[in-house]
């Protein structure tokens, strides 16, 4: 998903600064840990005895144990995961022709359209999370005044939030991959004898799958983790993961929240490593 | 890249390429305008709506909502507070960042891959599941206050606490701060520190005159992609700091969702004033720094 | 203009200074001793460790082993920022984000110079370079020769007892090149400093150095004035690098004053002068440079002359290039300057005629390395 760039002129090397070299080292390693301690700790405290879940007093799977039987918890699962593939997809169809759209065509409102989609990036969550909160409140009353129609928050109200915003990371992605794209192999399509249809099915899209996947892998991710834009749109009826999550941390540490932590840890690092391996076939 | 311009061909090949446009905008653009520039739109009327008094909305249109804010202490003071923390976490992100990217720079290819990997893995993990590990490192019983234990001193009130937050958010921004120093590091020309030596500058002074100037795109963009985020943040200042740290983003969740009654129009009014400021800000430190390329 | 006079004492002494990266000796256990005022270049194909001399010179890497000295003082140890050197970078190294002015005034401002001191100078500098009116301008809007020239400001303007150069005219093409040669050499002389330059084009080297030093692989092979490395080269790999040479294997048979004799691999007998020891029965190769030898049309009376065969003929213009051979392992490369006009048929040689080769044997060399 993100390229590594490699540095365009030889860094000095060696002997010199040698010093100033093995501080800068010391605090990247401080840094690491810095980094990766609290994850650390968090997995090794879901197998602790101890009730509180802050300390080491004995080895047990208890609580991925009692997460299994938790059946709110495996219902929020459930949910967040259905949320993000329904998001993940539409958001990488829309994604993808919008990136399509903005690396190929030159019109009038195209660099409008090149702002719009950075907003939803650039915006604080909670103002978009909170927008999106007062437009469904607004719909939903406008529509029950003029129809008697009742509606709720619910799980469509999130997928559609998380769309939302999920499309302008699927267009920043998707675009990158496009910007190396040799037209020519489309042309070449066109002067074989295929369609446009054609061409974009056989050619074009084929060519641009691994930017399309890393960007739908982005968007799984950011809808998998989201908690913000979650939190404001649900309704009342459905439990998404990190909010009952962020329900439960507000009244008790347990490590039965390690353990759901650490599972959802493993499954984003999973992701990553995914997302990478499809880099690699790329390059 | 070519670009197709649309009026470059006869009639019905224009009609056709516009239709093929239409249909790659229209998924994606209606999505956005319904479901992110609308909602924008209607926090702004609710902003100049009345509340009423079972919460719900009032259509009678002033600027009451506004007029509070001003008056209030407690919304400016959450502003100061909020801005205050997102500088700070934005100045310590830098100081902690630069460094480490600079590491990650001069490493060997391979160093450098691992180095950037371990730095993007905590980066995609949840946000909530991280502020959460340092809760259990931070608690009564946790780690920190059992080794002040061994070493002999007394438990400590770890969080909540301004500390806890600021820590918390650290946490949770530095990854958006060393990737774009690391991007803008990686294009630097180090023979500009040779030459910065040879013409008899030490250390400290090549990296001031030399790189700093020079790394200052990914300076702004990391400390942009820290700075907005951490001023409307709520969870980590919601589960970190308690009621002890109310910052911006606390206050509008109460507004909105947790007030008895919740006051919307005041609510949105906040969120716009916010943005606005906001806004301003990132625009302002914008052009400060990056007129290098004028 | 200033006399300029190369001194007798050292500028720059380095005594067996090896340089070793991993498990790869860049350079190895070389000794110079580089006068006051000297144009003294560097010269070699890449990766020979002329550059990474000059680097340890300029501070930029330290030396495995060896001793550096600058005016005396040893400062194989002491950081770049601390020598009172300078250099001009391959690449210019210029810093994109600071004025022409500003650029040139760097090296001042580290030094702590007044600012009202700073301006003259920097004006002085742009003014010694030609580019008096151009202080105001961006690096990036200048054009490579003139980029070039601010970087030799830059570096001059803080009167460095040694100027080191990298390869500075690299980047340029051909006819600015040599343009810039003769200015270098004219601001050498005027400004009286000591320039060590780096390059991998030997005619840059004989043009403008009071004496070069041949490197080939980390080892230093000759040292000696332009005339002296071309004439008497001390190795193989030197009469190859400089200009144009003819080599004929083969084994000594005979050591005398002034010359030597060889015997040929097809069996001629050939006389020299030995660069070098060697004794009898060694093989040695014999080194001839195409233009000492000459094609008589009708074989001269009491010189020693060899059949030859014209093979090849190639225009130059000014001279003609022919290829000669002498026997079936023997051929010869010839240089003749068109004395005549070429308009005139029978005033050059063509494909397939027969005539005689000759030479001076004080330019064959018979080399033992």
């Amino acid at each position: 998903m993100i390229d590594v760039p490699v540095p365009a002129t030889r860094p000095p090397n060696d002997n010199r600064s040698t010093v100033g070299r093995r501080i800068l080292g010391l605090h990247a390693w401080l840094t690491y840990i810095f980094l990766y301690a609290p994850i650390v700790v968090l997995v090794l405290f879901s197998f602790t005895t101890d009730t509180f879940g802050v300390r080491w007093t004995g080895f047990t799977f208890e609580w991925y144990l009692r997460l299994a039987r938790d059946s709110r918890m495996i219902n929020a699962t459930i949910n967040t995961l259905w949320v993000a593939l329904v998001a993940t997809i539409i958001s990488t169809v829309c994604g993808t022709l919008l990136a399509l759209a903005m690396e190929r065509y030159r019109f009038r409102g195209r660099n409008g359209m090149d702002a719009l989609l950075y907003l939803p990036i650039v915006i604080p969550e909670i103002v978009m999370a909170l927008a999106l909160l007062a437009f469904f409140s607004f719909a939903f009353g406008l529509l029950e005044s003029l129809t008697g129609i009742k509606l709720r928050m619910n799980i469509w109200t999130v997928i559609i939030s998380h769309v939302a915003f999920c499309i302008s990371f699927v267009v920043v992605v998707v675009r990158a991959s496009l910007k190396g794209f040799d037209l020519r192999l489309e042309e070449a399509g066109a002067d074989l004898g295929a369609d446009p249809q054609t061409i974009f099915w056989r050619i074009t899209l084929p060519l641009i799958m691994p930017g399309v996947i890393g960007g739908a892998l982005l968007a799984f991710t950011l809808s998998l983790d989201d908690f913000i834009i979650s939190f404001f749109t649900v309704g009342p009826g459905t439990n998404l993961l990190p909010v009952e999550v962020y329900g439960r941390v507000k009244r008790a540490i347990t490590p039965s929240i390690n353990a759901i932590s650490t599972i959802m840890l493993l499954v984003s690092m999973g992701l990553v490593f995914l997302s990478q391996f499809v880099q690699r076939q790329r390059d | 890249m070519t670009v197709v311009a649309p009026d470059e061909t006869p009639i019905a090949q224009q009609r056709q390429q516009r239709r093929r446009l239409w249909l790659l905008l229209a998924p994606g653009g209606l999505w956005l305008l319904f479901f992110f520039v609308l909602p924008l739109l209607i926090v702004m009327l609710y902003s100049f709506a009345t509340p009423g008094p079972t919460g719900n909305v009032i259509w009678q249109f002033n600027f009451n909502s506004y007029i509070t804010l001003m008056g209030k202490d407690l919304y400016f003071n959450a502003y100061y507070r909020s801005l205050w923390v997102g500088l700070q976490t934005t100045v310590i992100c830098l100081l902690v960042g630069y460094p480490l990217a600079l590491y990650m720079t001069l490493a060997t290819p391979k160093q450098r891959n691992l180095l950037l990997f371990l730095v993007l893995i905590p980066f995609w993990t949840n946000f909530l599941v991280r502020t959460y590990a340092w809760m259990i490192i931070l608690s009564n019983n946790g780690l920190i206050n059992e080794l002040l234990q061994m070493l002999g001193f007394a438990k400590q009130l770890l969080y909540p606490s301004t500390g806890a937050v600021l820590v918390g958010l650290i946490y949770g921004s530095l990854p958006f701060m060393v990737l774009p120093l690391y991007a803008s590091l990686a294009r630097f020309d180090f023979t500009l520190m040779e030459a910065s030596a040879d013409l008899g500058a030490g250390r400290w002074r090549s990296f001031w005159r030399i790189m700093f100037p020079l790394t200052v795109p990914g300076v702004v963009a990391g400390s942009v992609l820290v700075f907005i985020p951490t001023v409307g943040q709520f969870v980590v200042s919601d589960l970190l700091g308690g009621s002890k740290v109310d910052l911006l983003g606390n206050l509008l969740q109460r507004l909105f969702t947790r007030s008895n009654p919740p006051n919307w129009p005041l609510g949105s009014a906040l969120a716009l004033v916010f943005m606005f400021v906001l806004t301003l800000i990132v625009i302002i430190y914008f052009r400060t720094t990056t007129e290098e390329d004028r | 203009m200033k006399e300029v006079h190369v001194t007798n004492t050292s500028a720059v002494v380095l005594q067996q200074v090896t340089k070793r990266f991993q498990n790869v000796t860049a350079v190895d256990a070389i000794d110079l001793d580089i006068r006051d005022g000297e144009f003294f270049s560097m010269l070699g194909p890449s990766g020979c460790g002329k550059t990474t001399t000059l680097r340890m010179i300029a501070g930029f890497e330290f030396p495995s082993s060896g001793v550096i000295s600058l005016g005396g003082a040893h400062v194989e140890k002491v950081p770049a920022h601390l020598r009172n050197v300078n250099t001009v970078f391959q690449s210019y190294a210029l810093f994109p984000h600071m004025t022409v002015a500003e650029n040139i005034a760097f090296g001042l401002e580290m030094k702590n110079v007044l600012r009202a001191d700073i301006k003259p100078r920097v004006d002085a500098a742009l003014a010694m370079v030609q580019l008096g009116n151009y202080g105001a301008r961006r690096p990036k809007q200048l054009s490579g020769g003139q980029q070039q020239r601010v970087a030799l400001a830059r570096a001059l303007v803080n009167r460095p007892k040694v100027l080191l150069l990298d390869e500075p005219l690299g980047a340029l093409d051909l006819k600015v090149r040599k343009e810039m040669r003769s200015e270098r050499k004219r601001l050498q002389q005027e400004v009286g400093i000591t320039f060590i330059y780096v390059t991998h084009d030997q005619e840059e080297a004989l043009t403008m150095s009071d004496r070069i030093a041949v490197m080939n692989q980390g080892k230093l092979l000759q040292v000696g004035s332009p005339t002296e490395i071309y004439e008497r080269p001390s190795s193989r790999f030197v009469a190859d690098f400089i200009g144009e040479a003819n080599f004929i294997d083969g084994v000594g048979t005979d050591i005398g004053t002034p010359y030597c004799t060889v015997r040929a691999s097809n069996g001629l007998e050939l006389q020299g002068m030995l660069q070098g020891a060697s004794s009898v029965g060694a093989a040695v190769t014999i080194a001839i440079r195409p233009e000492k030898l000459r094609l008589p049309v009708q074989a001269p009376q009491n010189v020693r002359t060899l059949a030859a065969k014209v093979q090849q003929v190639v225009y130059i213009g000014s001279d003609t290039r022919l290829t000669v051979r002498l026997s079936d392992t023997i051929t010869l490369d010839v240089w003749e300057q068109n004395i005549r006009s070429t308009l005139d048929r029978d005033a050059y040689w063509q494909r397939g005629e027969q005539g005689f080769v000759t030479w001076n044997p004080d330019n064959a060399l018979i080399l033992t390395a």
